[in-house]
C-alpha cells in the first residue's frame, strides 16, 4: 500500500524530452508553470495545454502514467471545484435552492481551476518522469551554484537530497516490515478513535526513527571511508553539456510564454 | 616495505573512563595476503578494523598504513585511498541513487578528472561482475549485488588493501558465495591485500591466514588448518569449526587417531576411507 | 488433526499489473501438532510469503488455510485472534523494539490480547527466563542491550503470547556462532517444554538438520517436499541443484558412497555420523565392542 506513493518516479527512456539537459528542463518547467499562472483566459490555458500535450507526445511517456500521477490530486480537485462552484456567486445563476446558488461564473472558474491544476501536475510529473533523480539533483545543484556567493551550502543541500532519494525506497520497505511485525504482535493499526490511531503509530514510528538514526551513522562512516569531505575539491563523473536542441526546446517554451502574455494583453 | 598495515603496541579506549579494548596489540599484514579475523561479537575485531583506515585513532601505540602513521591528519586521504572498508549492511553504505554514480563517489570526492573517473568506474564494476547493472537503482538489487557494488566503490580508488567487516553476515548463501568469489578474485588477480572479518568458518578456511581474537587479544594466528585443529580452544571462545573437523575431533576423542588438520569434505572422505578399509 | 493445513494455497503479488508474480503456487501441506519444522528454500522461493499466510498477515489469492481445522479467513474480524495463536518472529526482530523497558516490550503482545495484569506479569517473567534474560534486564531499556540480547527480547515478545504455532524467520541471522547456538538451544527447549509446533526458517542446513523433525523445502514458489530430514537429505543432489546446500557432513557421506562405502543411511548431523562410523568400525572388527 505504501508502495503506491510515487516520489519523483523516473520512467527511463531515450526520447527528445529525456535527452534535454536537466538544467534546461527545470527552467522550461518553471516557464511552463509561470505560463499557467499568468494566463487569465481560456485561450491561455489552451496554449498551455498544447505545449503540455506536445511535450508528453515527444516524451513517449504512456498517457496512462500521466493519468496515474493525477490520481493523488483527485481529492484536491474535487474540493477546489466544489468550493469555486458554491462560493462564487457573481454572474447568471443556473440553479438556486435556499442558500445554494450555482452561477455561470462559478462553473467557469471551477472548470478553469481544474484544468490549470491538471496541467500543472501533468507538466511537473513529466519533468520527474523524464529526468532521473540524480540528474535532477545535479541540475538543481548547478542552477543554484551562483548562490554559493551568499554562503548558501548548495553542495550540502544537493547531497542531502540525493541521500533522501536514495533512502526513500529503503525506508518504505522497512516501514512495511515493522508494520507487519507489530501486527503479528496483535497491534491494531486500523484502530477506531483518533487517540487509538495516534497510540497505534508509536510502535511503528519509534523503531523507524531508531533505525534511520543507525543507518545515518553507518552511512556517515562509509562516506568517510570513501574520502568524503563536503564539496571541497569535488569533481563529477557526469558532465552536463547543453546542445543546440536544448536551446531549441527552451526557445520553444519561451515562444509559448510570449503567446500567453500577448493573449493576456490583447484582452 | 612489504607490510601494508601494521599495529604496534596498539592501545585503545573509547573515552577516558572506558575500559581498554586493546592493550599492547601487535599485528601486521603483508602486501597481497588474504587474512581472516575470527572472534565472537564484542571481541574487538571491528574496533581493530576501524583503526586500519583512521576511522578510529589509537589511544596509545601506533598504526601504520603503507608506512604512514594513521594519526597524521594531513595524510588522511592517502590512508583511506590505500585501505578501503566494506561494512556489514549493504544498504547503509550506498550513497547514490544509481549504481555507477555510487561507484564514482570516492573518486569524485578525491577530485579526479571526469574521463578518468568514468574509466575506473567501468573497470571496477567489471571486476565485481556488476557492469550490466550500472544504471540500476540500489533498491532493485539483491543484498549480495549491493555488497558487490559497495566493493566496486572501494576498488575504484585502487586501494592496496580492503578490510571487509562481516560483508556476508546479512546475505543468503547465493549472495555470500558471489561476494566471497569476488573477494578472492581481487586478491588473486589484482594482488589486493584482503582482511576479512567473518563468523563463517568456511570463509575463513579459504584464507591463507586466520587470526582468532578474544577480549582484544590475539588468541591464535596461523594457517586455517592449524587454527581449526584446536577445536576445544575455539569452542571455548564461542566459535565453530567445519563439520568435517568436528567429526575427526569427535572420533579422536573416542580413541582413534585421525589427522586433526582436516577441514574439507575431500580430506575427510579420504581419511574415513582409510580408516574403514 | 493437523494444526496447520493449506489447501491449494496460491498468492499472487500485484495482480493485474505488469509486475504480477505468483510467489506461492498451489501449496498443499499438513503440519502436525508438536512438530519442529525446518523451512528452507533460497531467496525468492516463496518461503517468506508462505509463512506470512500462516498467521493471516497475507490473505491468499486462492485456496484456504486451516488452523486446527478452522478456516482462518472464515471470519475476517477474527484474524487478529489468529495472530495470537500463530506467533511470527520476523527477520532481525530487534528492529521492532520500541518500549522504554524490556518488560513493557515483551508485554506488548500479551497486552494486545487483553489479558489480566497478573497473567501478563507471569508470562513476561516466564518467557524472559526461557530466553535467558535476567530479572534486572527487564527494567532496562532494550536499546542498551547487546545485539544478541535484543534479539532474544524480541523473540520473547512473541513467545509471551503463548502461540500454538511459533514461526521464526531466520532467528540467528547475523549472530556469531555462540549467539546462534544459544538462541537455537532456547527455541529447542521452548519446543520441548510447551510441546507447541515450531517452524524455523533458516539458510543453514546444518542448523535445520540439527533441530528439525520435519523439513519443508520451497522451490520456485512451489512446495518441493515436506518430509523427515532423512528423506529430504536423501535427495541431496536435487537440493544442491536448487542452489541450496546440504550439510558438509552429508556431502562427506555422499562422497563415501560414491567411493563404494555405503553406510546405508542418510547422515546429516555430526553426532549421528560418529555413531555410524563407530558402529561400522565395530562391525569390521577394527575397534572393540
Amino acid at each position: 500500500m505504501l508502495k503506491d506513493i510515487t516520489i519523483g518516479q523516473y520512467f527511463p527512456g531515450d526520447s527528445f524530452v529525456h535527452r534535454i539537459d536537466p538544467r534546461f528542463k527545470i527552467i522550461i518547467t518553471i516557464v511552463f508553470i509561470a505560463m499557467l499562472f499568468i494566463g487569465s483566459s481560456p485561450v491561455c490555458l489552451e496554449v498551455g495545454a498544447v505545449f503540455c500535450l506536445m511535450s508528453i507526445i515527444l516524451s513517449k511517456i504512456p498517457f496512462k502514467m500521466i493519468l496515474k500521477s493525477l490520481k493523488p490530486i483527485v481529492m484536491i480537485l474535487a474540493v477546489t471545484s466544489v468550493l469555486n462552484l458554491f462560493l462564487i456567486t457573481g454572474g447568471e445563476p443556473y440553479f438556486e435552492w435556499k442558500f445554494i446558488k450555482i452561477t455561470d461564473q462559478g462553473v467557469y472558474t471551477s472548470v478553469f481551476m481544474i484544468i490549470r491544476i491538471i496541467l500543472l501536475i501533468a507538466g511537473t510529473s513529466l519533468l520527474t518522469y523524464t529526468t532521473s533523480p540524480i540528474a535532477l539533483t545535479d541540475a538543481i545543484e548547478r542552477l543554484l551554484s551562483p548562490l554559493k556567493v551568499f554562503k548558501l551550502p548548495v553542495h550540502d543541500l544537493a547531497m542531502m537530497m540525493t541521500i533522501a532519494l536514495r533512502f526513500v525506497p529503503t525506508l518504505i520497505e522497512e516501514t512495511e516490515k515493522i508494520m507487519s511485525a507489530q501486527k503479528a504482535r496483535g497491534a491494531d493499526l486500523d484502530g477506531g478513535s483518533i487517540k487509538d490511531k495516534v497510540k497505534s503509530v508509536i510502535p511503528i514510528i519509534i523503531p523507524l526513527f531508531i533505525s534511520a538514526v543507525r543507518r545515518a551513522g553507518e552511512l556517515a562512516t562509509a562516506m568517510e571511508c570513501r574520502c568524503y569531505n563536503g564539496g571541497n575539491g569535488r569533481t563529477k563523473m557526469r558532465q552536463l553539456k547543453c546542445s543546440p536542441s536544448d536551446f531549441t526546446a527552451l526557445g520553444l517554451s519561451l515562444l509559448f510564454m510570449i503567446a500567453v502574455i500577448y493573449v493576456n494583453i490583447a484582452q | 616495505m612489504s607490510e601494508i598495515a601494521e599495529a604496534v603496541n596498539l592501545e585503545f579506549r573509547y573515552d577516558e573512563e572506558a575500559e581498554l579494548i586493546f592493550e599492547n596489540l601487535n599485528l601486521s599484514f603483508k602486501q597481497g595476503e588474504m587474512t581472516a579475523i575470527l572472534g565472537h561479537n564484542g571481541c574487538g575485531k571491528s574496533t581493530f578494523a576501524k583503526h586500519l583506515n583512521a576511522i578510529l585513532l589509537p589511544s596509545g601505540g601506533k598504526v601504520y598504513v603503507d608506512g604512514i602513521d594513521t594519526a597524521d591528519e594531513t595524510r588522511l586521504f592517502d590512508i583511506r585511498q590505500r585501505v578501503g572498508m566494506v561494512f556489514q549492511n549493504p544498504d547503509n553504505q550506498i550513497v547514490a541513487t544509481i549504481v555507477e554514480e555510487d561507484v564514482a563517489f570516492a573518486l569524485e570526492n578525491l577530485g579526479g578528472p571526469p574521463q578518468e573517473i568514468r574509466r575506473r568506474v567501468d573497470e571496477a564494476l567489471q571486476a565485481v561482475g556488476m557492469y550490466k547493472y550500472r544504471l540500476h537503482a540500489p533498491h532493485q538489487l539483491s543484498g549480495g549485488q549491493k555488497q558487490r557494488v559497495a566493493i566496486a566503490g572501494i576498488i575504484a580508488m585502487r586501494p592496496k588493501c580492503i578490510v571487509l567487516d562481516e560483508p556476508t553476515a546479512m546475505l543468503d548463501p547465493v549472495g555470500r558465495n558471489k561476494v566471497m568469489k569476488t573477494v578472492k578474485k581481487l586478491n588473486e588477480e589484482f594482488g589486493i591485500t584482503i582482511i576479512l572479518i567473518t563468523h563463517y568458518m568456511e570463509e575463513a578456511s579459504q584464507c591463507k591466514r586466520v587470526i582468532v581474537m578474544d577480549k582484544g587479544k590475539v588468541l591464535m594466528d596461523d594457517c586455517p588448518k592449524e587454527v581449526f585443529s584446536n577445536v576445544d580452544k575455539l569452542k571455548e571462545v564461542g566459535l565453530d569449526v567445519p563439520q568435517a573437523t568436528e567429526l575427526v575431533y569427535e572420533l579422536n576423542k573416542l580413541g582413534l587417531s585421525l589427522d586433526t588438520h582436516i577441514t574439507d569434505e575431500n580430506e575427510c572422505c579420504e581419511a574415513l576411507l582409510k580408516l574403514l578399509s | 488433526m493437523a494444526i496447520l493445513k493449506t489447501e491449494n494455497l496460491t498468492y499472487t503479488y500485484s495482480q493485474g499489473t505488469p509486475f504480477e508474480k505468483t510467489a506461492v503456487d498451489n501449496v498443499n501441506i499438513e503440519i502436525e501438532r508438536g512438530e519442529f519444522v525446518g523451512v528452507i528454500g533460497h531467496t525468492g522461493s516463496g518461503k517468506s510469503t508462505l509463512i506470512q499466510h500462516f498467521n493471516g498477515l497475507l490473505q491468499p489469492t486462492l485456496g484456504k488455510i486451516y488452523l486446527d481445522g478452522m478456516d482462518i479467513w472464515a471470519n475476517k474480524k477474527n484474524i487478529r485472534n489468529i495472530r495470537f495463536r500463530v506467533g511470527l518472529v520476523f527477520q532481525y526482530p530487534e528492529y521492532q523494539l520500541f518500549e522504554d523497558t524490556v518488560y513493557r516490550d515483551i508485554a506488548f503482545g500479551p497486552k494486545n490480547m487483553g489479558l489480566s495484569e497478573a497473567e501478563i506479569d507471569g508470562r513476561v517473567r516466564r518467557t524472559a527466563q526461557a530466553v535467558g534474560l535476567s530479572e534486572e534486564v527487564l527494567e532496562k531499556s532494550p536499546f542498551e542491550l547487546s545485539g544478541g540480547q535484543k534479539r532474544r527480547v524480541a523473540i520473547a515478545g512473541v513467545m509471551a503470547m503463548e502461540p500454538e504455532v511459533l514461526i521464526l524467520d531466520e532467528p540467528t541471522a547475523g549472530l556469531d556462532p555462540g549467539g546462534r547456538d544459544k538462541i537455537l538451544g532456547q527455541i529447542k527447549e521452548y519446543h520441548k517444554m510447551t510441546g507447541n509446533t515450531v517452524l524455523l526458517v533458516s539458510h543453514s542446513m546444518e542448523d535445520v538438520a540439527k533441530y528439525a523433525s520435519k523439513i519443508l523445502v520451497m522451490n520456485e514458489s512451489r512446495l518441493f517436499c515436506y518430509d523427515t530430514p532423512q528423506n529430504v537429505f536423501r535427495r541431496s543432489e536435487e537440493i544442491t541443484q536448487m542452489g541450496l546446500s546440504v550439510p558438509q557432513i552429508t556431502r562427506v557421506f555422499d562422497m563415501l558412497r560414491q567411493k563404494g562405502v555405503d553406510l546405508n543411511d542418510e547422515v546429516y548431523t555430526v553426532k549421528y555420523a560418529v555413531g555410524l562410523i563407530t558402529e561400522e568400525l565395530r562391525k569390521r572388527g577394527k575397534i572393540d565392542a
